[in-house]
């Protein structure tokens, strides 16, 4: 009977672990999510308002490098861009916070597949670039 | 300008909706609106597309994985063969020609629409027996459906073909750079047996990661149009985050019904480009 009540107390920890997990990655994507939408519509706004863009005509620009450099100067484009490279990096940053986690949870099986899926993203990323 | 903005933001935000709804990423309708309706070049309108994909998976993620409804490791798991399947398909590209490949992946839809209809009545998979690989990977799960206002426990089961189906998926997303939302979701409720809610949570949680390794290429080569893919992203983040409150008060029955249209219309337009009529 002892024993039980013991499984099941071990079996609600374990519950409460993956709860958190599941809570942390949550939390983690919606400061990215908003902090990325509010840069983007900062940017947007200033398009509209002032009209330009920061670049001649029918440019912007295409690398992070530029597109930081633009952002610090605070060219329009580049902040829209920004915003955008931002949304463009949370789902490897949901990845990378669910290796951590599932590490935390002890959970070695997923540690090592998260990491797997980790390593083959920044693979084709690596790939994509030299295309 | 601000018409235009205004314009893109609508329609972005009703392609949020249904992308968060059907766990796909809203190129189905963000490029048809973009290259129809205003007139944009097909680079810009992908490149868009694919901050769409990104935008409808982050979006959509906060809500479900904080309920539950996404299941993480089935997820983690199918990622692997995603995009090992994608970065077959960008080598593939060149080699086969994607006149075939439309017309086997069109047929394959259009059958898998059809087993869906089959199941149209059913919300929740009955007699499921787990896959011996399933349990040894923990893929079985539950989730609190607020319709059913009870825990929904399922069990799993397909896991090498619904494995093989997100390599092809991959595959397909790499060689022609259509979202794979579509494909992941049909495997997940034909072969694995999974409730509906979960398999498009889950397929909403993995097309983020699948695109996100393409977006890099696409935004260097200058595809990423800052005044086309910023209202986009405003626009379906904004749909994608009432898409989730919309669909966690559906049945699994009436997204299932949803679905089933869309997943003809794919098919039917895929077919239409494979034999070129």
């Amino acid at each position: 009977m002892e024993r039980e009540s013991n499984k099941d107390l071990i079996l609600k920890k374990e519950n409460e672990k993956i709860m958190a997990m599941e809570l942390i990655i949550s939390k983690a994507l919606n400061i990215g999510v908003k902090t990325s939408a509010f840069v983007i519509l900062i940017g947007l706004l200033m398009l509209i308002i002032t009209g330009k863009s920061g670049y001649p005509i029918g440019y912007y620009p295409t690398s992070p490098g530029e597109i930081l450099k633009g952002f610090i100067s605070l060219k329009p484009y580049a902040i829209i861009l920004t915003g955008l490279l931002l949304l463009i990096l949370t789902p490897a940053f949901r990845v990378a916070v669910s290796i951590i986690t599932f590490l935390y949870e002890k959970d070695y099986l997923y540690t090592g597949i998260t990491t797997l899926v980790f390593i083959i993203l920044i693979i084709s990323f690596i790939l994509g670039k030299i295309e | 300008m601000v018409l235009t903005s205004l314009e893109i933001l609508a329609f972005s935000f009703i392609a949020g909706i249904f992308g968060a709804l059907l766990g796909l990423g809203g190129g189905i309708i963000v490029i048809p609106a973009l290259t129809l309706l205003l007139g944009v070049d097909i680079k810009y309108a992908i490149g868009a597309s694919i901050v769409s994909v990104i935008a409808t998976s982050s979006g959509a993620a906060v809500a479900y994985v904080r309920d539950k409804i996404t299941n993480l490791r089935i997820g983690m798991f199918l990622e692997i063969a995603t995009t090992t399947g994608a970065i077959t398909g960008a080598y593939l590209a060149g080699l086969i020609s994607p006149k075939y490949l439309y017309i086997i992946f069109g047929i394959v839809l259009l059958y898998s629409a059809l087993a869906m209809l089959r199941k149209r009545h059913e919300e929740l998979p009955q007699n499921v027996v787990s896959h011996p690989l399933a349990k040894k990977l923990k893929l079985e799960g539950s989730y609190f459906d607020k319709v059913l206002n009870k825990e929904v426990k399922y069990k799993v089961t397909g896991v090498y073909s619904g494995f093989g189906t997100m390599y092809a998926a991959g595959v397909l997303s790499g060689l022609l750079g259509i979202g794979s939302g579509i494909f992941k979701v049909m495997a997940m409720d034909l072969f694995m047996k999974l409730p509906m809610k979960v398999s498009t949570a889950t397929s909403n949680f993995m097309i983020g990661v699948t695109a996100a390794a393409s977006a890099g290429m696409y935004l260097m080569r200058g595809y990423i149009d800052p005044k086309i893919a910023g209202p986009v992203a405003l626009g379906v983040l904004l749909g994608a985050t009432l898409g989730t409150r919309i669909m966690e008060k559906l049945r699994n029955t009436t997204i299932r019904k949803i679905f089933i249209p869309v997943l003809a219309y794919i098919s039917i337009q895929m077919l239409i480009k494979g034999l070129g009529v």
